[in-house]
C-alpha cells in the first residue's frame, strides 16, 4: 500500500517538475510589488475644483484659463464670449507630494495662493489601500478697489480655504471624489452673512477614449451668503490629453475659478442657462 | 514491480537534476530607447524575471510595465496610460530557445535566439543576439536588438510623432543564478 502511494507520489512529481512551463515558474517567482494607483484625474483640477492629481517633483506647470460670460445673454454679448475672466497661474512640483500655487484672476483682481499635500495614496498589490488623501489649503486676496468710503483693509480682503481630498480609482475609465470644504471670509458685506462656510464637493472622471475623459463637478453648500443669491456649483468638462499638455473645456454656472468664490460666491442657474463656456489650458515644463 | 519502482524513481531523479539546471534572476535589466532629432526618451526596468533551462536551452521572461522608471514621471504615465496600457497588459513576455545552447562556455560567445515577443497584447516572433557565458553557477547574458511599435500596435498621435521614434532599441542584462527551488 505504502508502496503504490509513493510510486503515484513520484509520477505526479516527475510529471509536475517536467512538464512546468517557464514562464508559470517566473509567475511563481514574481514578487508582489507595490503599485500606487496613477491617473486617478489628468488635470490638477476636476473642472473648476483642485483633484488629488500633484505635480511631480520640480516638475513646473503654466495655466491659462478663461471663463466667458453667461450663454444665455445672446447674440449681442456673442453668448457670452465679449466678457471674460481670465486666470494665469504657476504650479510647482516642490517634491512628488507637495505642490505650490500661485494665480491671479482678473475678477475682482484676485490673487490666490495655494498648497496641495497628497497624504495617503491608492494602492494595489502589497500594502494595499482603497483610496487617496489629499490635504487642501488656498489664500486669496480681492485687489479691486473698494467703492469710496468702503476700503477694506488688506486682513478684510482674505479668505481662506481648507480641504480634504479624498478619492478613488474605481477601475481604468471611472474615477471618483469627495471633497469636504471649508471656506472662512474675514469680512462679511453684511452682518447676516456667515464668515465661515462649510460645504461638501463631489467630483467624477469617466475615460471616454485613450485620451479624452468626461469630468462632473458639484459642491453642496451647507451655510450661503445672504447678500447675494448663491446657488451651489455645477461644472462639466472635457479632459483632452496631447503629449505634454491637458486641455479642459469646461461648461460651468460659474465665472470664478478660485476656490472661495466658485464655491461660495456662484449665482448662475445652469438649467436656467446661465451657463459659463470656459477652458484650462496647462503646459508642463 | 520493483523494476517498475527504480524506473520511477530514477525519473523522478532526472526530473529533480533537470530543475536544478535551471538557472533564474529576479534583478534582470531590460532599458529602451526612442531617438529622434527632438528628444531621447529612455526607461530602464531592474527587476525583470527570467529564466534559463541549461538542460533544454529554452528560456523565459517576464517584465512588468509598470516597473520601467523614466526620468520624467510624466512620460512614465502616459507610457503606462496612453501606449501599453499597464492596467490592461501588466506585463511584456518572451519565451524562446537559445539556438545551439550547449556550444555556451566560460567565455563570451554569441547565441542566437528564436522565440514569441509579447508586448500590449501583440505576440510577434522575433530572432535576437545575445553575448553569452555559462559557469556552473551563473548563466549571463547581454545584447540589445530594435522593435517596431507598429508590430505590438502602440500608436503614437500625430501631435507627437516627431517626438517618439517608430524603431525602438530595446537592451537587455542578465545575470542569472542557480535557481534552487
Amino acid at each position: 500500500m505504502k508502496k503504490i502511494f509513493l510510486t503515484a507520489f513520484l509520477i505526479l512529481a516527475s510529471l509536475q517538475l517536467s512538464s512546468q512551463d517557464l514562464l508559470d515558474i517566473l509567475e511563481l517567482e514574481a514578487p508582489v510589488t507595490e503599485n500606487i494607483v496613477s491617473a486617478t484625474f489628468k488635470g490638477t483640477r476636476i473642472v473648476n475644483g483642485h483633484s488629488i492629481k500633484n505635480r511631480k517633483d520640480s516638475e513646473l506647470e503654466f495655466i491659462i484659463s478663461h471663463r466667458f460670460g453667461r450663454v444665455n445673454t445672446g447674440f449681442e454679448e456673442l453668448f457670452g464670449l465679449d466678457q471674460a475672466n481670465i486666470r494665469f497661474a504657476f504650479e510647482y512640483g516642490l517634491s512628488d507630494n507637495l505642490t505650490a500655487g500661485i494665480g491671479r484672476s482678473s475678477f475682482e483682481k484676485t490673487y490666490d495662493g495655494y498648497l496641495k499635500y497628497s497624504l495617503l495614496k491608492q494602492k494595489t498589490g502589497a500594502n494595499s489601500f482603497p483610496f487617496a488623501v489629499s490635504l487642501f489649503g488656498s489664500i486669496a486676496a480681492k485687489s479691486q478697489k473698494a467703492i469710496a468710503g468702503n476700503e477694506r483693509t488688506l486682513a478684510e480682503s482674505l479668505f481662506y480655504v481648507g480641504q480634504v481630498l479624498i478619492a478613488k480609482k474605481v477601475n481604468s475609465s471611472l474615477s471618483i471624489q469627495v471633497t469636504p470644504t471649508y471656506v472662512h471670509r474675514n469680512l462679511a458685506t453684511i452682518d447676516a452673512d456667515p464668515h465661515d462656510i462649510f460645504a461638501l464637493g463631489f467630483g467624477s472622471r469617466v475615460k471616454l477614449s485613450k485620451r479624452v475623459s468626461l469630468n462632473a463637478e458639484y459642491y453642496q453648500q451647507f451655510q450661503k451668503l445672504e447678500s447675494i443669491n448663491t446657488r451651489n456649483s455645477l461644472a462639466f468638462g472635457i479632459d483632452i490629453e496631447s503629449g505634454g499638455h491637458v486641455f479642459q473645456i469646461i461648461l460651468s454656472n460659474t465665472i470664478t475659478m478660485v476656490e472661495k468664490s466658485f464655491i461660495t460666491e456662484t449665482t448662475g442657474n445652469f438649467f436656467g442657462g446661465d451657463i459659463h463656456l470656459g477652458f484650462n489650458l496647462s503646459r508642463t515644463f | 514491480m520493483k523494476i517498475l519502482y527504480a524506473f520511477f524513481v530514477c525519473l523522478f531523479l532526472v526530473s529533480f537534476t533537470n530543475a536544478q539546471e535551471r538557472f533564474l534572476t529576479k534583478k534582470g535589466m531590460i532599458s529602451f530607447f526612442s531617438e529622434t532629432p527632438i528628444e531621447n526618451i529612455e526607461a530602464q526596468n531592474n527587476q525583470v524575471l527570467s529564466i534559463v533551462d541549461a538542460s533544454s536551452g529554452k528560456m523565459a521572461i517576464a517584465i512588468l510595465m509598470k516597473s520601467f522608471m523614466f526620468k520624467k514621471a510624466l512620460m512614465q504615465e502616459h507610457f503606462n496610460e496612453n501606449y501599453v496600457e499597464s492596467d490592461k497588459y501588466p506585463k511584456a513576455t518572451f519565451k524562446g530557445d537559445i539556438i545551439d545552447f550547449d556550444n555556451i562556455t566560460t567565455s563570451e560567445i554569441t547565441l542566437a535566439i528564436k522565440g514569441n515577443l509579447t508586448i500590449h497584447g501583440k505576440t510577434k516572433e522575433i530572432t535576437i543576439e545575445a553575448v553569452t557565458k555559462k559557469t556552473d553557477e551563473v548563466i549571463e547574458m547581454t545584447g540589445n536588438f530594435f522593435i517596431n511599435l507598429s508590430d505590438f500596435d502602440v500608436k503614437i498621435p500625430s501631435v507627437v510623432k516627431n517626438n517618439i521614434s517608430e524603431k525602438i532599441k530595446v537592451s537587455f542584462r542578465l545575470y542569472h543564478k542557480t535557481y534552487k527551488k
